[in-house]
């Protein structure tokens, strides 16, 4: 099976190299193609996947940055979208606030509870903090279900207002689109240079050795919350176009299910790139809607996919061949080949 | 001469096993101090503790006149201690270079926001990291090898990139642990070379090692430890006559049938 998959895996290597190579122009066509999609395919279904795709990818983009950059193990990230659309809902429904300043607002309050989840886990990793993450997202949840004077509880929070831009009126899929794919090029946009940057050494170093990250003066503790901050920002931000978007949420939105979903595309993807994340999205939610009329079944095939891309592929779809999470077996392989080219 | 380090009455202890045991030793600003001892001798164990990694038991770590003992590593790294792990702690996956970048971390000044908004910070501090990163590695003569994975790298250049990275932290002193571990005469003996000169550009050493030849050849001053306790210290010339070490080393009953010849000569 392994050796039937390695051509597969090949090309996508081939992908990556002529992506990276044409790197400019590809981003061009990527982003022309995106813009013009909704108007070749305006129907409402089809541009419903297409925003599932794009803020689903996003998340998964800022998850990327605690999971794949800094290498820490984070399942909650349900718990900061539901923060994150609650904001936005209450903010809105209460306080009559305009969608474009919850988003800013719900990514800060999101950020706030990364924080506050980052802090005392600083020490911790791995399991551990796997586990802490994943009881703070269903802790998360929990309270929205039952505070029902400011979330109202089983009844969820309904009629979220949509958002106006100059009068005009944010309706339909389409429109909300528009929304996702340019918080997503922000998204990218920030990240590819923070990642490139001081701070993202120091989380990559984190992830790669945290005892010759200590010894050069890299704060462990202090990177690790940025690095939550930082991602819990972002999926905090979407959360808040999210609320709008379905106009009604419930805590029934923001299960463990989703936080599954959201890491499963991550690392189908590739954790550790950019792209990997959208690519991942953009897998997974094809394949839900392919394989809609299976029902339930489609479950078996993502864990199937899970399991493939786990063992031909750690790396994920979009991941480099080079990186830590290709596994140190094949590295040892390769690394042997690369050391006798060195010598010869 | 100045104290540099300063290591008062250090004692680790991991239940009842006393790993280091009353240590007491000074380093000189611009020496190369060397310290040896049979395996076991603590020596790591006492690394370890002017690092960071460990507070010690009692006793304090001075450097430069400040009470260090129980800093975070993170804390003596920025207050100019840098340091090299006995089995090596690269960054695998990351170029020579990157490396190298990372160990300018706290010469750097960038934040979030400027790294976002590429600021005149931001851009000053990538040249200043790119510049003397790639200034570094020519002194280190691994200016070729900077776009190559340093896991990918032999073992001997591997542990000069170690060096490379401690140095990008501009450090007033250096710990080696064991860097001429696993590699050929000639390699340390290049090593040995190496250390002297960085030595001779103002950067004041202090090295674990087994290898009595390079020792003697590179160290000004030599301390002993045994069983967690200094047993001797002072020049190669002292330390190799010293009764203590060498029975240490080769155990009292060679040396009581003259099987060793106690000038160090094994």
């Amino acid at each position: 099976m392994k050796e039937l998959m390695k051509p597969v895996s090949g090309t996508l290597d081939t992908i990556r190299s002529a992506f990276l190579k044409h790197k400019k122009l590809c981003l061009l066509i990527g982003v022309v193609l995106s813009i013009l999609l909704p108007l070749v395919f305006p129907g409402g279904y089809i541009c419903g996947v297409f925003c599932r795709i794009l803020f689903y990818g996003t998340m998964a983009g800022a998850l990327n940055v605690i999971n794949g950059y800094s290498g820490q193990m984070c399942l909650g990230v349900a718990g900061f979208f539901a923060i994150g659309s609650y904001t936005e809902a209450i903010l809105a429904t209460k306080f009559g606030l305009s969608m474009w300043v919850c988003i800013l607002l719900s990514g800060i309050v999101s950020m706030i509870f990364g924080a506050v989840l980052a802090l005392p886990t600083k020490r911790l990793s791995g399991i551990y903090l796997a586990i802490i993450t994943l009881g703070f997202s269903e802790v998360i949840r929990i309270v929205c279900l039952n505070w029902t004077g400011l979330t109202g509880g089983t009844m969820g929070i309904k009629d979220i207002p949509a958002p106006t831009l100059f009068g005009f009126v944010f309706s339909r899929p389409r429109h909300y689109y528009y929304i996702f794919l340019v918080l997503a090029i922000i998204f990218l946009f920030c990240t590819r240079r923070v990642v490139n940057s001081r701070i993202g050494r120091a989380w990559m170093s984190i992830r790669e050795d945290e005892l010759a990250a200590k010894s050069l003066g890299v704060e462990n503790g202090t990177y690790k919350i940025t690095s939550f901050m930082y991602g819990a920002f972002w999926v905090g931000a979407i959360g808040a176009v999210y609320a709008p978007y379905v106009s009604y949420i419930d805590s029934t939105l923001f299960t463990l299910d989703t936080g599954w979903n959201v890491l499963a595309m991550l690392i189908i993807g590739g954790q550790g790139t950019l792209s990997g994340a959208l690519v991942g999205s953009t897998v997974i939610n094809t394949l839900t809607e392919a394989l809609r009329s299976f029902g339930d079944w489609r479950y078996v095939v993502y864990a199937l996919l899970i399991l493939v891309v786990m063992w031909v592929r750690p790396q994920g779809i979009a991941g480099a061949s080079n990186s830590i999470l290709a596994g140190e077996k094949e590295q040892k392989v390769k690394q042997d080949a690369e050391t006798k080219e060195e010598v010869c | 001469m100045s104290v540099l380090l300063e290591a008062k009455n250090i004692s680790k202890h991991f239940g009842g096993l006393k790993a280091v045991d009353g240590v007491n030793m000074n380093i000189n600003k611009g020496e190369i101090f060397g310290i040896i001892g049979p395996n076991g001798a603590g020596k790591t164990t006492f690394f370890n503790i002017c690092s960071g990694i460990y507070a010690p038991t009692a006793g304090q770590v001075v450097l430069e006149g400040k009470d260090i003992s129980g800093f975070a590593p993170e804390k003596i790294a920025r207050l100019g201690m840098a340091r090299t792990f006995q089995n090596i702690q690269l960054f695998k996956y990351m170029t020579v270079l990157e490396n190298v970048k990372i160990g300018f971390h706290i010469k750097t000044k960038t934040t979030m926001a400027d790294a976002i908004l590429h600021t005149k910070r931001y851009k000053e501090d990538e040249k200043l990291i790119q510049e003397k990163g790639m200034e570094l590695l020519e002194y280190l003569g691994l200016q070729n090898l900077a776009g190559t994975r340093a896991g990918n790298l032999a073992y001997g250049v591997q542990r000069k990139v170690e060096i490379a990275r401690a140095l990008a932290t501009d450090p007033k002193i250096i710990l080696l642990d064991e860097p001429a571990a696993g590699m050929n005469p000639n390699e340390t003996a290049s090593l040995s070379e190496f250390i002297q000169n960085i030595n001779k550009d103002g950067y004041t050493v202090a090295v674990i090692e087994h290898d009595m030849k390079f020792v003697m050849r590179t160290c000004h001053r030599i301390m002993v430890l045994n069983f967690g306790e200094k047993i001797c210290e002072g020049t190669p010339e002292i330390v190799q006559a010293d009764k203590l070490v060498n029975e240490a080393y080769f155990g009292k009953g060679r040396i009581a049938r003259g099987e060793v010849m106690t000038d160090g000569n094994a």
